[in-house]
């Protein structure tokens, strides 16, 4: 118990709890709802996709916040995921009839595979610095997206048929496109839910929480910080940054493979620039480093257009300006001086009540 | 013949992406931001022109000037909105605000003009000139596109090294700190550069629609981007990186198209990039800045 | 102590936020009772912002015209609501769940090919009927008894485009421009191809471009050319080819072209110099300069509140709305029927009636959900269609 206390009172200890707290009482308030239909379709619909923007921000956040690497193609993860992931589910529909079963074969194998790509795009691109990096973790994402545009994958009684640019294969009468080139994949199985994502929402933060609390958390964070220092300390930076930068990849893998059960179709477009983008946003604003920031901005930010579906064709100019108007909030001075006020008054208040308790 | 058409068709399109890339550069060189906006400085630029020329029947010159400047003004406008409150942020803030202001533009464009096509009408006149019996075809927009191109990196190279004023913004993009304290405005020098990259971004724009003339409210994002890349791909904050960047990158890619795949053409691209970026870290005449302790 | 603030701030946000979703429940729910009174609530996904606004624009405005022309007979009453979906299958399930939440009873589908194969899934599930008026690929329909089509499936138009060119003759050496990242351009040059093969077609250049190198065509032109291409297959929206017969033209290259429906529209380009165009042929449903009254009448109204020429999208959505008036009447349905009820209804009307719209005359749908009429094939002269 008093381990526990004192985890708590320490800041890393507190941000952790509290990222759990938030998670698991959100999780049940929705899912009650859900439960009684307090809850519209439309909101029940985000649940799933939300779920797997925040693993997409909290992973993005270990590469940017935590390692300090700006990437501009984490939705290249995301995507590697999601089509692998789907590979697995529609290929083994006859031997595991267990959709759940299923469902986390799918997430093991996207993650796998995301992270694969990870140390493919690692290896070369963590040599380089700041914008440089960033522009080749764009051009490594556009890439990702346009060979999946060309790769077409079927699947019949002899097994499974892999060709590039064009179909160069010809099912039986048996088989079927599992991908099909630019035009996707049709006809998905919807195995994701609210449950599986809040469970890999927990898994996520554990491990992540746990790796940023650990040696080599602050391995990572040294490198960040001053990685001349890190390195004359004897910390290997080339090793902790792919290790950081592997890790945020698998788990976009399992936040692809989870968005993609939750559609009946998914194209390689969907992940582009813009996505990586619209993740980067979650992460900035949510604050660099700040896992449970990512978590309330990712929701946030993907529950507010629905809500200002309202104003109909100024719809997403509002967005846009409020997108401006809570970055500048975010560095204004007059949050800075709310947040003075607030911890004077705080203060103020524990100042008498230590005078009473005198 | 063909390779020759088709290293014009791509000196085109990469004087195109150099004059963009030109503006992101000077940009990037002063304040230290992607200003992602800039793809929809471009497009604002194109409808100004587009505006100025079918609707209110002026000449193309007068279009031109109008859009370059509306975009100056706009230009400065953002900056002073929207990046100055945050000159002290971490520049990823920077980074997505200027996202924001990307949406905002390419929203207001859609309300204001609507989502339909507009169909460009060149400020080039002429017929294409033909040479060796018709089989190469140079359009008078090509020529004109690369001339503008060489002419404006001159003129920035000399204004930036020869005049006052360029001089003050190498110094604040040296540093912006003793820059001031040498009695440098910076907020001046800075509100000059996004003009500048403005203004330069309304010209890529009268001649992107003029070389490629569909106009819609999404026309400058991805000319945007790869011009990013191009800047990048020259060294970023250099001036003649970024035409290096540019062309090279345009001729790349019609190239891919040409002789590879057109299927796989971005991809070729981006992979070019990374190898280059691979050897040269810093882009092709990129500045190397070693690490301090 | 700054953190705690913010995350209390957040906090806050987050459960207002999903405070007002609790409250929109509120409201839809007692909408959808009182909504079971006068009017049948008609509901689509379309991109009205985004790149593809242009398509979604057009369907909503044409459906938004039919609408109000039924109301104003007095008979059936329609009420009309379009939710953007950017053109992205995660919006269009949005925007679809939020028509369900308004009380949607019929559905207009999706305008745009992949985000109307995602929602088809749920209106499937949802049993609420579907007519979309322009979502053409195959998987839109494919395993749903309920999800109709009223423009012609992908398929249908690349087979019939190759038929018609060797048909009439129109070329020997056929060079193919098509859209490798879209579900519409490749399902039709996919078709055009195997049924070209099999007309001893010949097909001497296939090249293709994507979302991001939708700017410069000078590569594939330039190909086609070098083979000596005598006739262009351009399986795409206007947009793009408005710009390749922009750069044939500067090129000095001057082949036949010919378009499916996407093309139609090219005329209606602002500032776009129609000249160009000349003898370009397409397969069209819809003529927007055809002299019979209902099209006369729908394009001076369309022009009137829109300031613009309705292409085949606003036409096909005009269709929709009167065909879903007529299967309604004929049902004898009533607003207040559930959406499961008009579910059934509608599937038997749509599969038994036969329609007579803007796009076409004696239009029969079949179980799958595709209609059966004849492309028209035209050819621009004089900058108007004429019949071929």
């Amino acid at each position: 118990m008093n381990k526990l206390k004192k985890y708590a009172a320490s800041r890393s200890g507190r941000d952790t709890l509290l990222s759990f707290g938030i998670v698991i009482v959100a999780f049940v308030v929705v899912q009650a709802l859900v439960l009684t239909g307090g809850i519209s379709s439309s909101m029940k619909g985000l649940l799933v996709p939300i779920c797997a923007y925040i693993i997409m921000a909290v992973s993005l956040n270990l590469t940017v916040g935590i390692l300090g690497e700006l990437s501009l193609g984490h939705a290249g993860f995301m995507s590697v995921g999601a089509f692998s992931g789907i590979v697995v589910t529609t290929s083994l529909a006859d031997t595991i009839p267990s959709g759940v079963v299923r469902l986390i074969l799918a997430i093991i194998v996207g993650a796998i595979c995301a992270a694969i790509a990870g140390v493919i795009v690692g290896v070369p691109v963590l040599r380089l610095k700041g914008d440089y990096l960033a522009i080749v973790t764009l051009a490594f994402g556009e890439i990702i997206k346009n060979i999946i545009n060309v790769l077409y994958i079927g699947k019949d009684a002899s097994g499974l048929h892999f060709s590039i640019l064009e179909q160069k294969f010809t099912l039986d009468e048996t088989g079927s496109m599992i991908i099909n080139g630019p035009m996707g994949v049709s006809g998905v199985e919807k195995l994701s839910s609210f449950v599986s994502g809040f469970i890999l929402i927990l898994i996520t933060l554990f491990i992540i929480l746990n790796l940023i609390n650990s040696r080599s958390g602050r391995a990572i964070m040294a490198v960040r910080d001053n990685k001349i220092a890190a390195d004359s300390i004897g910390i290997s930076t080339t090793h902790y940054k792919l290790m950081a930068f592997v890790i945020s990849a698998a788990f976009a893998g399992m936040a692809g493979a989870l968005y993609a059960m939750n559609y009946s179709t998914i194209t390689a477009a969907k992940f582009d620039f813009n996505t990586s983008i619209l993740i980067l946003v979650f992460v900035v604003l949510g604050g660099l480093g700040n896992i449970w920031g990512s978590i309330i901005a990712a929701t946030l930010l993907t529950l507010l257009p629905e809500l200002l579906r309202a104003v109909n064709s100024y719809r997403m100019l509002i967005y846009a300006i409020l997108l401006i108007a809570m970055m500048l909030f975010n560095n204004s001075s007059l949050k800075e001086r709310l947040l003075e006020k607030r911890a004077m008054k705080q203060m103020e208040k524990l100042e008498k009540h230590d005078k009473e308790g005198a | 013949m063909s390779f020759l058409n088709h290293l014009i068709s791509g000196i085109s399109l990469g004087s195109i992406y150099a004059i963009i890339a030109l503006g992101y550069t000077m940009v990037y060189g002063i304040a230290k931001m992607l200003n992602f906006a800039h793809g929809d400085v471009i497009m604002v630029g194109g409808y100004m022109c587009f505006c100025a020329t079918t609707y209110l029947g002026w000449p193309p010159i007068a279009g031109v000037l109008l859009a370059v400047v509306v975009c100056t003004v706009l230009g400065v406008v953002i900056e002073r909105l929207a990046y100055k409150p945050l000159r002290m942020a971490p520049s990823l803030a920077v980074l997505i605000t200027a996202i924001g202001v990307s949406y905002f533009l390419q929203n207001a464009a859609l309300l204001i003009w609507g989502s339909s096509t507009k169909s460009f009408t060149s400020v080039v006149g002429g017929d294409p000139i033909q040479l060796f019996g018709g089989q190469l075809t140079i359009t008078r927009v090509t020529i004109v596109t690369i001339v503008a191109c060489v002419i404006i990196m001159v003129a920035l190279t000399l204004f930036t090294t020869k005049s006052k004023m360029g001089t003050a913004m190498r110094a604040v993009s040296e540093d912006k700190g003793a820059a001031q304290l040498m009695g440098i405005n910076v907020n001046t020098t800075i509100s000059l550069t996004f003009a500048i990259g403005s203004g330069l971004a309304a010209i890529a724009g009268v001649l992107l629609c003029s070389a490629y003339p569909t106009l819609l409210p999404t026309t400058g994002s991805m000319p945007g981007i790869k011009a990013f890349t191009a800047a990048v791909f020259g060294g970023i904050g250099s001036i003649p990186g970024a035409l290096l960047g540019g062309i090279l990158l345009g001729v790349i890619e019609i190239f891919a198209k040409a002789y590879i795949s057109t299927q796989l053409s971005d991809a070729i691209v981006f992979a070019v990039l990374i190898i280059v970026l691979l050897v040269k870290p810093d882009g092709l005449l990129g500045k190397h800045v070693s690490e301090k302790v | 102590m700054k953190k705690s603030l913010s995350m209390l701030l957040a906090g806050l946000m987050l459960v207002g936020a999903l405070a007002g979703c609790g409250g929109d429940t509120a409201s839809t729910d007692s909408g959808d009772s009182s909504a079971s009174g006068t009017a049948f609530k008609i509901g689509g996904t379309a991109p009205l912002t985004g790149d593809a606004a242009i398509y979604g624009n057009a369907v909503a405005r044409g459906a938004q015209i039919a609408a109000d022309e039924i109301n104003a007979q007095g008979g059936i009453q329609i009420e009309l609501k379009f939710e953007d979906d950017e053109n992205n299958t995660e919006k269009a399930v949005n925007a679809y769940n939020n028509l369900k939440d308004w009380g949607m009873q019929l559905s207009l589908g999706s305008v745009t090919s992949k985000p109307c194969e995602a929602i088809s899934t749920d209106i499937n599930t949802d049993r609420i009927f579907a007519l979309t008026p322009s979502a053409s690929s195959v998987a839109t329909t494919e395993g749903k008894d309920n999800v109709f089509q009223m423009c012609f499936a992908d398929p249908n138009q690349g087979t019939a485009s190759a038929d018609y060119i060797s048909e009439q003759k129109l070329g020997t050496k056929i060079a193919i421009i098509w859209k490798n990242d879209d579900v519409y351009s490749t399902g039709i040059h996919d078709k055009f191809v195997a049924e070209a093969k099999a007309k001893g077609l010949e097909i001497v250049s296939e090249t293709t471009f994507t979302d991001a190198s939708a700017t410069d065509f000078s590569v594939q032109l330039n190909d086609a050319k070098s083979k000596g291409a005598d006739l262009i297959f351009l399986p795409m929206y206007y947009t793009p080819a408005s710009l390749i017969l922009t750069q044939a033209n500067s090129m000095g290259y001057a082949p036949k072209f010919f378009g499916v429906d996407g093309m139609d529209g090219i005329l209606t380009v602002e500032n776009f110099d129609t000249s160009l165009a000349e003898g370009v042929m397409l397969l069209t449903p819809f003529n927007a300069d055809a002299t019979d009254d209902k099209t006369v009448a729908f394009v001076e109204k369309y022009k009137e509140a829109y300031s613009e020429v309705p292409n085949q999208f606003a036409a096909d959505a005009y269709d929709c709305i009167y065909a879903y008036a007529q299967a309604l009447e004929a049902a004898g349905a009533t607003p207040d029927m559930s959406n499961e009820e008009l579910c059934d209804a509608m599937i038997e009307q749509f599969t038994s009636m036969t329609f007579n719209g803007l796009t076409g005359e004696n239009m029969t749908w079949d179980s799958t959900g595709a209609v059966s009429k004849s492309p028209k094939g035209m050819v621009i002269e004089n900058g108007a269609y004429v019949g071929m």
